[in-house]
């Protein structure tokens, strides 16, 4: 009834989906799985209608649709519920449920609150959830708040005339044992009412719900498995499956660290929510690699290393002196510099020019009672530009109009020429070519070679098997499993994936 | 140069055209208005509005807003003569220390907004304006609704001697610009505001402390403000409650007219120079073309949403607040 015909999605630099086949039965229950960045979500929001698919065709009971924004796709009764809790936290349960669909409830411009929860209190039988509807939605659990959001999805029932799809991203991230059982024996009872998708990273979860499981792999479907049939190691493979260049990652360069040099100890730090009982050490010269699935605590980590969040339990020792004071400024001092996923937002000020942004975090060693030398900022930027060959036709232009590559190539001088010798990379390769991918690599090389420590969080996983020294697998905030990677001895993709999973 | 016709310069260029236009507008509808004496006229009523604007331009790279202006002359104003004249009431004598005094009572007034901003975390746009009722109810109570009249003629020499065509408080507030634009284009503080209102989290994650360079931007807002203060009670001889009247539309218009961006990072005092220019060219130019003056709040209203209008991206705005 729901079916996808050779979908393609294009965007800038990224072929994110190539010819996807898709089929979805009235009443199915259909896995998605696949790695980080395999294509889940780009699909996910194709279906939705948040992305149009720029080739192949989308197909409602046989005919071709295109959906232009999620709206029309809810109008053909596509539903999505939304990993990040997308009810409006300050509304009530009521108002949540219909919003966008007020109309029903309006008579002369009034809304007729008692009808509104008359219905709410309908839509929320059937995910049997006893709540008051006029409740506000911050006081609920995050499994009555995903439950309210299953309801919420549900009302697609009485407006739109055929089937229902329903879309459950990563629905059991937030809740406990016993609410994901609830919620998967909910689901059972309502595939009368609606075929669902059911996209996650932990697999067991996936082959005990789903009656058929798709595996992404690049944009691609590489297998479809019967739910029946399917087993976490085989579906794990298939996820995998692939070889790595050892040239690429330039592992012919990796040096062993100096292990006698510890830069950073991190002693059992906690924190509530996001990471529990974190130890590691890094070394001047070693890649330390933290891999694990979305939201597994990795960016949390780095954020604490640098001083942007205090943990709850357990201290931070930067180069032999226990950190008192958690704040950026402190952490710059102590000389770690962070490079994080977003450049745009918190990596680069664009409207700045490349000597400006260079020069950002160390002022202080480029001005005299305040006032700045720009000569000298302009010739560490020309330094810089010409060592890390950025391409920018001077130190005077708008990071802004550089590419990604080269604004990567900015940041990275800005921390390096400031002194920094630990640095925190958060998917520095995201969104970059394949040239300025190996220029990054090449970078974090010669870093280790001058004797600075990275700990860094890869964009895939080949990226972190490829560069790193050491591995710490990362699941549900805690550390799984440590790996040594020397150059010849490193683990494979399926082993990591084995503890990620 | 065959990219002249960009997006990006001709939002920078924008605001001087517009002036120039306006300029030319005014001359072929009344040739009265292209003389040195009218000339003379704009620049005396600009100069406060463009200490003001100044002030004000800072705390708008940053990305804030500051709306405590007319309470901040009002004090700055009433405190300055009530010194002034305690001193002896004049320049020549210990006078001086009154402008000296004034600047810090500026710099105070910012001080503290930045501190009610930042330290309890109240937008700064609400801070500032009831910072803003707070300096007009303490003018209030020092003069106690009185006029302080200053009428040394060293002082009023600002207004009375002229150079060039030009009365002294021109130069003063020509001096005071180049005192602005240096610390925009060559001080840490000034590289600062346009980090923090490039990117806050960016200026954060560099170390930069991000709540310091708020409040010092409001300190030295409020020294501007002093000063324009002090040139507006020697346009009129008069320091009263209501001597910052009208000041914070202007001024803000100013900024926004001279092509500063509402959200930060990008523009400048040089960039305010220019708007202060039109705000004054048009109502000045309305005046001698014989319009009723209350034309021109409408007028200069309409300019404000043309200028945002103009100067906004809207394709990286999803939503506006």
């Amino acid at each position: 009834m729901f079916e996808l015909q050779k979908v393609e999605k294009k965007f800038p630099g990224v072929h994110a989906l190539k010819g996807i086949d898709f089929t979805i039965k009235r009443g199915e229950i259909v896995g998605l799985v696949g790695e980080n960045g395999a294509g889940k979500s780009t699909l996910m929001k194709v279906i939705y209608g948040a992305y149009q698919h720029d080739g192949g065709q989308v197909l409602v009971d046989g005919r071709a649709v295109r959906f232009h924004n999620p709206r029309q796709a809810m109008d053909m009764g596509v539903g999505m519920v939304f990993q990040e809790q997308s009810l409006i936290p300050n509304l009530t349960v009521m108002e949540n449920i219909f919003l966008g669909f007020e109309q029903q409830f309006v008579r002369l411009g009034v809304v007729n609150w008692r009808k509104m929860a008359t219905a709410a209190r309908q839509q929320l039988d059937k995910v049997k959830l006893s709540i008051d509807p006029a409740m506000v939605t911050s006081k609920l659990s995050f499994a009555q708040r995903q439950l309210v959001e299953l309801a919420k999805v549900l009302t697609l029932e009485e407006r739109v005339q055929g089937d229902l799809v329903i879309l459950l991203d990563e629905p059991t991230s937030v809740l406990a044992k016993e609410e994901i059982e609830l919620l998967f024996s909910l689901v059972r009872d309502l595939r009368n009412r609606a075929s669902f998708i059911f996209v996650s990273h932990r697999l067991d979860e996936v082959i005990e719900l789903s009656d058929r499981i798709y595996v992404m792999k690049d944009g691609s479907v590489v297998d479809v498995v019967d739910g029946k049939d399917a087993d976490v190691a085989s579906i794990q493979h298939k996820m995998v499956g692939r070889n790595i260049s050892k040239e690429y990652y330039r592992e012919e360069k990796q040096k062993p660290f100096d292990a006698a040099k510890p830069l950073l100890e991190v002693h059992g730090i906690s924190l509530a929510g996001r990471y529990k009982d974190i130890s590691l050490k890094l070394h001047a010269g070693e890649v330390l690699c933290l891999v694990g699935v979305e939201g597994s605590g990795r960016e949390a980590i780095l954020r604490t290393i640098f001083g942007l969040q205090k943990p709850h339990l357990g201290h931070v020792t930067l180069k032999g002196r226990r950190v008192e004071t958690f704040s950026a400024a402190h952490g710059v001092e102590c000389g770690v510099g962070y490079v994080p996923r977003e450049r745009k937002v918190e990596g680069m000020v664009g409207g700045m020019t490349v000597y400006e942004n260079m020069t950002l975090s160390q002022m202080r060693n480029y001005s005299n009672a305040g006032v700045l030398e720009i000569g000298r900022e302009k010739e560490l930027a020309r330094d810089w530009i010409k060592r890390l060959s950025i391409k920018a036709s001077s130190e005077n232009v708008d990071c802004a109009n550089l590419s990604g590559g080269n604004q990567q190539k900015v940041v990275l001088a800005k921390w390096r020429s400031g002194g920094s010798d630990i640095i925190l990379l958060d998917h520095p390769t995201r969104g970059l070519d394949i040239g300025a991918k190996e220029d990054v690599y090449d970078m974090v090389r010669d870093m280790c070679g001058a004797g600075v420590g990275i700990i860094l969080v890869a964009d895939t996983l080949e990226e972190a098997i490829g560069l790193s020294h050491t591995i710490a697998v990362i699941r549900d905030g805690e550390i799984r499993k440590w790996y040594d990677c020397p150059p010849g001895g490193k683990p494979s993709l399926y082993d990591l994936i084995h503890y990620m999973t | 140069m065959d990219n002249l016709l960009t997006r990006d310069n001709l939002q920078k260029w924008a605001p001087l055209l517009v002036l120039f236009a306006l300029v030319l507008f005014f001359s072929v509808a009344n040739p009265n208005f292209l003389s040195m004496r009218n000339f003379a006229r704009i620049s005396i009523l600009a100069t406060p509005s463009l200490m003001i604007g100044i002030g004000v331009t800072f705390i708008i790279l940053m990305g804030s807003i500051d709306l405590s202006m007319e309470g901040a002359v009002a004090v700055c104003a009433v405190l300055f003569a009530t010194m002034f004249t305690a001193l002896g009431g004049s320049l020549a004598g210990w006078g001086w220390l009154a402008v000296v005094g004034a600047l810090f009572v500026g710099a105070l007034f910012g001080l503290i907004n930045g501190l009610v901003h930042v330290g309890l975390k109240i937008p700064s746009f609400m801070a500032s304006l009831s910072m803003g009722f707070v300096g007009i109810g303490l003018s209030l109570l020092i003069t106690g609704g009185d006029r302080i009249r200053v009428e040394d003629p060293l002082f009023r020499s600002l207004l009375t001697y002229r150079l060039g065509g030009f009365p002294l408080m021109v130069y003063v507030a020509l001096a005071a610009l180049l005192i602005a634009g240096f610390i925009q284009g060559r001080t840490k503080i000034g590289r600062n505001f346009y980090a923090v209102g490039g990117g806050e989290d960016l200026a954060h994650a560099s170390g930069l402390n991000v709540a310091r360079v708020r409040v010092i931007g409001f300190a030295i807002a409020g020294v501007f403000y002093a000063l324009g203060a002090m040139l507006a009670v020697a346009q009129i001889g008069i320091a009263e409650t209501v001597t910052g009247r009208n000041l914070m539309f202007v001024s803000i218009t100013s900024v926004v007219v001279g092509g500063t961006a509402l959200w930060g990072g990008a523009g400048g005092v040089w960039n305010t120079l220019v708007g202060v220019l039109i705000v004054n060219v048009i109502g000045n130019g309305m005046v001698v073309m014989g319009l009723p003056s209350y034309v021109q709040d409408g007028v200069l209203g309409l300019l404000v949403i043309i200028a945002v209008y103009l100067s906004t991206d809207r394709r990286s705005l999803s939503f506006v607040k």
